[in-house]
């Protein structure tokens, strides 16, 4: 699995930049099953974000 | 000396106490700070900020009344910009992990419906580009359509870059009512932030969107390396403008842009920077927008809330998140601050 904001595997190195307060404010970017950069759309309310590969998923989706 | 700078200098109150002028000053007689002024507001000690706070707050509610503007935002049009502003993520020049985005029309309907349920009455419809083409224009209207097709009437404002003249005129024929343009900074500033265009470029725009007759609303972003004098200098060039709305964002630095590694302006320095300039802009609409989280926190939100300000964005911004605006709408119940209602605001 990688990271959804720096795109590196998740189990690799510390993450510090990935996983403190900024981090918090923002919506995945890379996708967690293949690294690549997904378009990310922000919505007053959540956010939404497209794989080439894996697809769509939804704060919605994370949330529920 | 011209008729400000007398009304300035019409002085009852002890003149080393910028508190004491300030109170007089702007309190009494509406008069926003000078930027010598706001710079001695800057360099009072941490313990006078409750009672600079304090002040900021009577100032707004004497001047702007105890309302509060809600707004939501959306990015129609994401990342891929050609300019180069440094603390952007959006920027094309820079190695962001922002992929470009467009939003459809059924997309920004549903945006536009979910900030009306929050009780916002200002939607404001944002693209990162240099200024529109027609494609983006057309994107607008078709979406403004939609919305207002769909039984939505919120107020709608537009953030699309610098204008012609003919794109101004054709938002007001869109309906759009109030126009951002942030002057970002300090225009001493403003080169060491932006490269590919000037801050007169923007002034420009904002001073069509003026005489077209929509709102003005220009803020900017502090914590990217600006002066203490240049916060201040910044505070009265946005009083000169006197647009109607000033957003004010704290940095949350970008991975991948020039300011990644910049600290995230502390907490009790933003505040003070919410009362100054609350001090320098009287009668303005002054707006918490991004990064709040991340410089004050909750209880720093409601310090603000009760130090000057009286606009907030409520949840998401634009490629950033928000806290949930819920818990925005349930600070304004408990500061028992009432919400502007949509037939205030026409």
């Amino acid at each position: 699995m990688f990271c959804v904001h720096c795109g590196r595997p998740d189990a690799e190195g510390e993450h510090p930049g990935c996983r403190g307060p900024r981090a918090a404010l923002e919506p995945p970017r890379f996708c967690p099953e293949c690294a690549r950069r997904m378009v990310v759309q922000v919505t007053p309310v959540g956010w939404s974000a497209r794989c080439s590969r894996h697809g769509d998923t939804t704060s919605a989706a994370r949330t529920g | 000396m011209t008729a400000a700078a007398d009304e300035r200098t019409h002085d009852s109150a002890p003149a080393d106490d910028v508190l004491a002028v300030a109170r007089e000053q702007v309190l009494e007689r509406g008069v926003g700070l000078t930027e010598e002024q706001v710079l001695a507001v800057l360099r009072l000690a941490d313990d006078r900020l409750d009672d600079l706070l304090a002040l900021a707050h009577e100032v707004r509610m004497r001047w702007c009344g105890p309302e509060v503007e809600v707004e939501g935002i959306i990015s129609l049009k994401t990342g891929g910009c050609p300019e180069d502003c440094h603390f952007c993520s959006q920027s094309g020049r820079f190695p962001t992990p922002v992929r470009s985005a467009w939003l459809d029309i059924p997309g920004l309907v549903e945006a536009a419906r979910q900030t009306a349920l929050t009780g916002a009455t200002e939607f404001c419809i944002v693209a990162a580009v240099r200024g529109p083409d027609a494609r983006l224009l057309s994107q607008v209207r078709e979406g403004i359509k939609a919305i207002r097709e769909s039984g939505n009437d919120i107020q709608i404002a537009c953030s699309l870059g610098m204008l012609t003249q003919e794109q101004v005129d054709e938002l007001v024929a869109m309906g759009v009512h109030r126009y951002n343009h942030n002057l970002e900074t300090a225009r001493s500033h403003f080169p060491n932030v932006v490269t590919t265009h000037s801050w007169e470029e923007r002034w420009d725009t904002l001073r069509m969107v003026r005489e077209a007759g929509m709102e003005v609303c220009s803020g900017g972003i502090l914590g990217m390396g600006e002066t203490p004098e240049q916060r201040a200098e910044f505070a009265v060039q946005l009083a000169e403008l006197d647009p109607h709305e000033v957003p004010m964002n704290f940095l949350i630095p970008q991975p991948g842009t020039p300011y990644e590694a910049y600290e995230p302006i502390e907490g009790r320095e933003a505040l003070k920077l919410v009362a100054a300039f609350r001090l320098a802009l009287p009668r303005t609409m002054l707006r918490f927008a991004g990064g709040r989280e991340l410089t004050l926190g909750d209880l720093g939100a409601e310090k603000g809330m009760l130090g000057g300000i009286n606009a907030i964005i409520v949840g998401n911004y634009l490629t950033n998140l928000g806290r949930p605006a819920q818990r925005d709408l349930d600070m304004l119940v408990d500061l028992k601050m009432p919400i502007k209602a949509l037939g205030d605001t026409l």
